[in-house]
């Protein structure tokens, strides 16, 4: 959101370049152990390991620095850290920091005179809010669930209202909140295409942004930013916190003196961060650390998200996401002004930046879609599109379930009976179903809910009172397959199949392209217009001999041909598209997903980039450009023209990674000066670093030679975002929706005044600072077990090596209640209580927030009443409720008691 | 459909051996064996996740049991010891002070020491234990009767008898592995370089390096220098071919401080005199690994790879105490 792309913005290879790595939001060493082979070279190699968690976890173990922070306290603790680093010595004498600030970010934007910060007081707007907040009005769906809402105009650039359209948050991207994005209005008519470039044309603003170079304007971005920052002191964040200021401090000079010209550190970060009501703005203000660090775009610098789960990245590039469709456009949504394709493109469309060429990507994504069908004349297909109509997330989902508005449910996958939140609430709504699909490689808590449920064995619900159908479907492996996987850094990775599936197991595509087929033969010959779009839906791939070895599974789709319309392909002669520049407006290709053009630019294996397996030489590169395929275009750091100067210059010998040179060749043109380097240049190859835009210039010419962040319609990264958030421009401190303390920063305005909340049956929250459950409850993976543990549970080598749920608790707490190590403790929280092992540790530790003791207790979510080692489930105790960008659960950090069981 | 397969991108840990192609026409060393030099471990502890994957990729490729049991309590330790159906234990230690200002989680993986005098093939009366041509010690399930005699020479309490043979067994350094060129499992799956694989003489000169490298960090940050290998020279069991970077006492880990064999309860009487013994003893301590090392290197050399195996314990000549 402030970059530009929802994507680590390097590989976890390049952290091995790292001279400071600070983990925050993840227990990195426990729940990613392959990729913190890296973190732990660069400790090898000297650099500085920070963490900064509730819990001494493995991770703490092997860092040189741990910082104990309160579960949700990560933006008071980062904010902190940003108001130390700006006010800094090193930070305003080395030249380094203030050129990159200035240059490529929009530091030096002015606000429009109306935005109001939370810390402006007026007799309108009241402390902790920003202006423009408001009740929020329900859509026909009914379930979005947001206890306010923020009109956002006031937060916009100066005269100059910038836009970000589509991209935006997922809840403004569906059409629940609107967002000032700086398109034009209902009213105004835009021309027709294809082609569509006069219609982005006309898209434009009419005038420029206005900046202040010195960063001394009082409504310039730098300065809103340093004074929102401004009562983050050591001693306010350590009240919030409960870290010692001085351990804040040490933290922030260890980032500050490992970042500059010859220096970068980076920051990883997991699901720590996201599962809170304010998770998004807490990557936001690591976003911001690492720009006005200098760290992004940089060998061994940027902000690393780690996917907790093989190929959780790729299944937001092609999706499952209910609000967005291939490569990050958005989902045709009846809540904004989606009536055709010229409507949609007028509305998400951003006149500047590479997001100029959506009219490409969408029309090639529709022919993707129908094929054939798809012309010019029935706007390619656009009426057939489904189109969604409010939050279609999994929370929302299963409240519509329990109302009985859903009526079927595919599990492929997934085991929401232990993994989603408040899973008794969850199980319920299975109960709920006529029928429930359940794909996996056991027969899961979720396929056993109706006969094994806790609620079940205990009688509080009959099993004749369950009326769901259940059918058990047995999974292939992963290495019992061909296909690929879509890791943490965008990367692509072919898989050969190991061995045959066992008995009738089929894998994931074999069973979605039959349930396809199946289903277009029952639509065959339907003339309802709603059956249309899938009568004329484009499904075919039935495995090609010539390309698919032969296969233990029959009739195993191609996956193959699944790639092509990944890749792309010219809609008159079949041949693959190099690339997603060459997409074009008019339907002339086809490209299901835009992003990922250029993977496999030939037919056949051996044109797959993606099972290319060519590492580096000794000594080479380091990017090993010829090991997969990461999108966009194969580049391995995004925003690689800030590892350059403004002049194009490399900032220094030891952090050279892209950098301009003036004598070289540029393929393309045949003229001297190209962009070069050791990655692959996420920049216009042949745009000279003193380029500037002419007026009237769309697409990327509309962004000048030091504009790095080329998906942002300004080119700069946002330490302020004017449009695209739902929850405010800048990060503020809030506390979670259950939360022991006040929040010290803003008593009068606790949580997150635009979170989302469902107010049913079944799902009680404590209240503010309720004595009846006086500690925070954290919940994460252990290394030993997967998720629900589907995947770990079942097997005996992993079983025996954490056979059973624990609570984890400090020997003071114990000491309170009086429990030993070991002994069986009862957690209760508002929705229920389980009982499990004490396990009674120092790890484990007192804070003093708001001058109160405050303990932790925590829990992994492992277990679950099916496999070879069962145990309650700790989903029972957690609660419904969402962030309000992207609707997230609020899993690390809620409330609950403890007493001996 | 020719996919150019190449070795990965990630890197092998710092020190690890390459497999080395047998001279052409060797009828003794087996395709693509490693060298017959001393090899072994090198166990970072400080850089150990306690991830375990040692532990199951050890089970997995010596395809032992699983032994479900309750929580232990003790850290996130549920192995809680080598014996003979966990070849691989990771230790838990927590240290930490009342107000926490002071902590630390130290984790280690243990195994089998594959001690250069090793008590076990000293005590064993069926000849079932034998030394290596990697100078490893293997059990051979076969020949074991199951006396338990070596269970009690071995002073890490490494052997026990696996409930499935009902033998003695432990750690083989992935005998069969090395004879294929293969790293040992545990090495190979180990995400953080924690546990290294190779020669001894490479290993020793990576651990020495890493110790300077920590003890020059600490002396910059004002902390004390704190670490040490353990059993990496001969002055314990005439060396460890798995040695240890440690960063506190070895009790702490559960290691002995010094360690003997069964045979120096003996009376010091029998064919050489105590005089000699003294004499042997001094002349071992100097220099015997390095003599060793050079034997094998030079038996090596020679094609003379399988010799030195096979119950044939090549430091036996020069120390004239094992056996």
């Amino acid at each position: 959101m402030r970059l530009g792309r929802g994507a680590a913005t390097a590989f976890p290879g390049s952290l091995v370049h790292s001279n400071a790595i600070l983990i925050e939001g993840s227990n990195m060493a426990e729940c990613h152990p392959v990729a913190f082979r890296w973190a732990m070279q660069a400790k090898l190699n000297g650099a500085k390991i920070i963490h900064a968690d509730p819990r001494f976890t493995r991770t703490s173990a092997v860092a040189d620095l741990y910082a104990p922070i309160r579960a949700g306290s990560d933006i008071a603790f980062l904010g902190g850290i940003i108001n130390h680093v700006i006010n800094s010595e090193r930070w305003n004498t080395e030249p380094f920091f203030k050129e990159y600030v200035a240059t490529y970010t929009n530091a030096a934007t002015i606000i429009n005179p109306d935005f109001l910060d939370t810390e402006d007081e007026t007799a309108d707007k009241p402390l902790g809010v920003f202006s423009g907040l408001g009740p929020y009005k329900e859509g026909p769906w009914g379930l979005n669930g947001f206890v306010g809402q923020y009109a956002n105009a006031s937060w916009q650039y100066d005269r100059a209202p910038v836009g970000d359209q589509g991209r935006t948050a997922a809840t403004a991207q569906s059409g629940e909140q609107p967002v000032e994005s700086g398109q034009p209005g209902e009213e105004d008519p835009v021309p027709a295409g294809p082609p569509y470039d006069a219609l982005v044309r006309d898209l434009l603003p009419d005038n420029p942004a206005r900046r202040d170079e010195t960063l001394e304007d009082p409504r310039c971005v730098f300065q809103l930013m340093k004074k929102h920052f401004a009562r983050y002191t050591p001693e306010l964040v350590s009240e919030i916190t409960g870290c010692p200021p001085e351990r804040m401090i040490e933290v922030a000079e260890t980032l500050l003196t490992n970042s500059g010209p010859d220096r970068t550190s980076a920051i990883c970060y997991a699901v720590g961060w996201t599962q809170h009501t304010y998770g998004v703005q807490m990557i936001g203000t690591a976003a911001t650390l690492q720009l006005i660090l200098g760290n992004i775009g940089r060998p061994g610098g940027g902000i690393i998200a780690l996917r907790g789960h093989a190929t959780i990245q790729g299944s937001t590039d092609v999706p499952t996401l209910y609000h967005s469709i291939h490569g990050y456009m958005p989902a045709p949504t009846v809540l904004k002004d989606h009536n055709s394709v010229e409507a949609y493109l007028k509305a998400e469309t951003l006149p500047t930046s590479y997001w100029a060429n959506m009219p490409k990507f969408f029309v090639s994504y529709l022919k993707s879609m129908y094929g054939d069908a798809a012309t010019a004349e029935n706007d390619f297909g656009f009426a057939w599109h489904p189109r969604i109509s409010g939050d279609h997330s999994h929370m929302p989902m299963f409240i519509a379930m329990t109302e009985g508005r859903v009526r079927g449910m595919f599990a492929m996958g997934q085991n929401p009976a232990v993994g989603g939140q408040n899973a008794r609430y969850q199980r319920m709504a299975l109960g709920k179903l006529d029928w429930l699909v359940v794909k996996d490689n056991f027969e899961t808590e979720t396929a056993a809910f109706w006969y094994k449920a806790p609620e079940v064995v205990d009688g509080t619900i009959a099993v004749e009172d369950i009326q769901t159908e259940v059918f058990f479907f047995p999974s292939a492996q992963v290495a019992e397959m061909d296909g690929t996987f879509t890791n943490t850094q965008r990367l692509i990775k072919y898989h050969h199949k190991a061995v045959d599936p066992p008995g009738d197991a089929r894998s994931d595509i074999w069973f979605t392209y039959h349930l396809g087929k199946r289903l277009k033969a029952l639509y065959e010959g339907s003339a309802e217009e709603r059956d249309q779009g899938f009568l004329n839906l484009t499904w075919d791939y039935d495995p090609d001999p010539e390309e698919v070895e032969p296969w233990a599974i029959e009739d195993e789709p191609s996956v193959l041909k699944i790639m092509r319309e990944i890749n792309g392909y010219d809609s008159a002669t079949g041949e693959h598209l190099p690339g997603f520049a060459a997409l074009k407006d008019d339907g002339s290709t086809t490209c299901a997903s835009w992003i990922y053009s250029g993977i496999m630019p030939g037919p056949g294996l051996e044109n797959l980039k993606a099972a290319s397996r060519v590492p580096d030489p000794e000594g080479g590169g380091a990017a090993n450009l010829g090991w997969g395929f990461a999108w966009p275009a194969n580049r391995r750091i995004i925003y690689n023209r800030a590892s350059a100067r403004p002049d194009g210059t490399p900032w220094s010998e030891e952090k050279a990674w892209v950098y301009w040179d003036p004598e070289k060749i540029n393929p393309a043109t045949d003229e001297p000066g190209v962009w070069t380097g050791r990655d692959v240049p996420d920049f216009a190859a042949g745009k000279a670093p003193d380029y500037e835009p002419e007026p009237g210039a769309i697409g990327l010419d509309a962004l000048s030679g030091t504009d790095p962040f080329i998906m942002k319609a300004d080119g700069k990264g946002w330490l302020y975002t004017p449009t695209g958030l739902v929850d405010g421009p800048l990060p503020t401190h809030y506390e979670p929706m259950e939360s022991p303390a006040p929040n010290v920063l803003y008593p009068d305005q606790r949580t997150n005044p635009v979170l989302k909340a469902w107010n049913v049956d079944g799902n009680p929250t404590a209240e503010p600072a309720d004595p009846a459950f006086p500690h925070v409850l954290t919940t994460y993976r252990l290394t030993e077990h997967h998720l629900s543990g589907v995947m770990s549970r079942w097997l005996p080598w992993l079983a025996e090596l954490q056979p059973e749920l624990f609570v984890e608790i400090s020997p003071e707490l114990a000491g309170e209640i009086g429990v030993a190590n070991t002994e069986v403790v009862r957690v209760l929280t508002p929705r229920g209580d389980i009982t499990a092992k004490a396990l009674v540790t120092r790890r484990m530790r007192p804070m003093t927030v708001a001058g109160k003791t405050i303990h932790h207790v925590g829990m992994p979510w492992h277990w679950g009443y099916q496999g070879l080692v069962t145990g309650a489930v700790t989903n029972d105790l957690s609660l419904l409720v969402g962030d309000p960008n992207v609707t997230i659960h609020e899993g690390k950090a809620f409330v609950c008691n403890v007493e001996k069981a | 459909m020719a996919i150019p397969m190449q070795a990965t991108p990630v890197a092998t840990p710092t020190g690890a051996a390459q497999p080395i192609e047998p001279a052409a026409g060797s009828a003794l060393t087996p395709p693509g064996a490693f060298d017959a030099v001393p090899m072994g471990f090198f166990t970072d502890t400080t850089v150990c996740i306690g991830c375990k994957a040692c532990e199951v990729a050890c089970k997995n490729w010596n395809g032992l049991p699983a032994d479900v049991v309750a929580l232990s309590g003790n850290s996130y330790d549920n192995t809680l010891h080598l014996n003979g159906e966990n070849w691989r234990h990771v230790q838990f230690i927590e240290q930490f002070s009342d107000d926490r200002a002071d902590g630390r989680w130290l984790m280690m993986s243990d195994v089998c020491k594959h001690c250069v005098h090793a008590g076990c093939l000293e005590v064993c009366p069926t000849g079932a234990i034998i030394r290596t041509e990697y100078d490893t010690v293997v059990i051979q399930a076969d020949v074991c009767n199951g006396c338990r005699d070596c269970i009690a020479a071995c002073p890490f309490g490494v052997i026990e008898i696996n409930p499935v043979s009902k033998t003695a067994m432990k750690c083989t350094l992935c005998y069969d592995r090395l004879q294929s060129g293969l790293q040992p499992a545990c090495s190979a799956a180990c995400p953080t370089a924690s546990i290294r694989f190779g020669t001894i003489q490479e290993l020793q000169e990576a651990a020495t390096a890493r110790v300077e490298q920590l003890n020059a960090q600490a002396r910059d940050a004002g902390r004390p220098e704190d670490a040490y290998l353990y059993g990496a020279d001969d002055s314990l069991l005439g060396g460890l071919n798995s040695f240890y970077l440690l960063v506190d006492r070895p009790e702490v880990y559960h290691l002995p401080a010094t360690a003997k064999l069964p045979s120096q309860d003996l009376p010091a009487a029998s064919a050489l005199g105590v005089g000699g013994a003294i004499g042997l003893a001094a002349l071992g301590a100097v220099s015997f690994r390095k003599r060793r090392m050079d034997s094998f290197a030079e038996a090596a050399r020679d094609g003379r790879g399988e010799e030195g195996g096979r119950g044939e314990d090549r430091g036996e000549e020069a120390m004239g105490e094992e056996r």
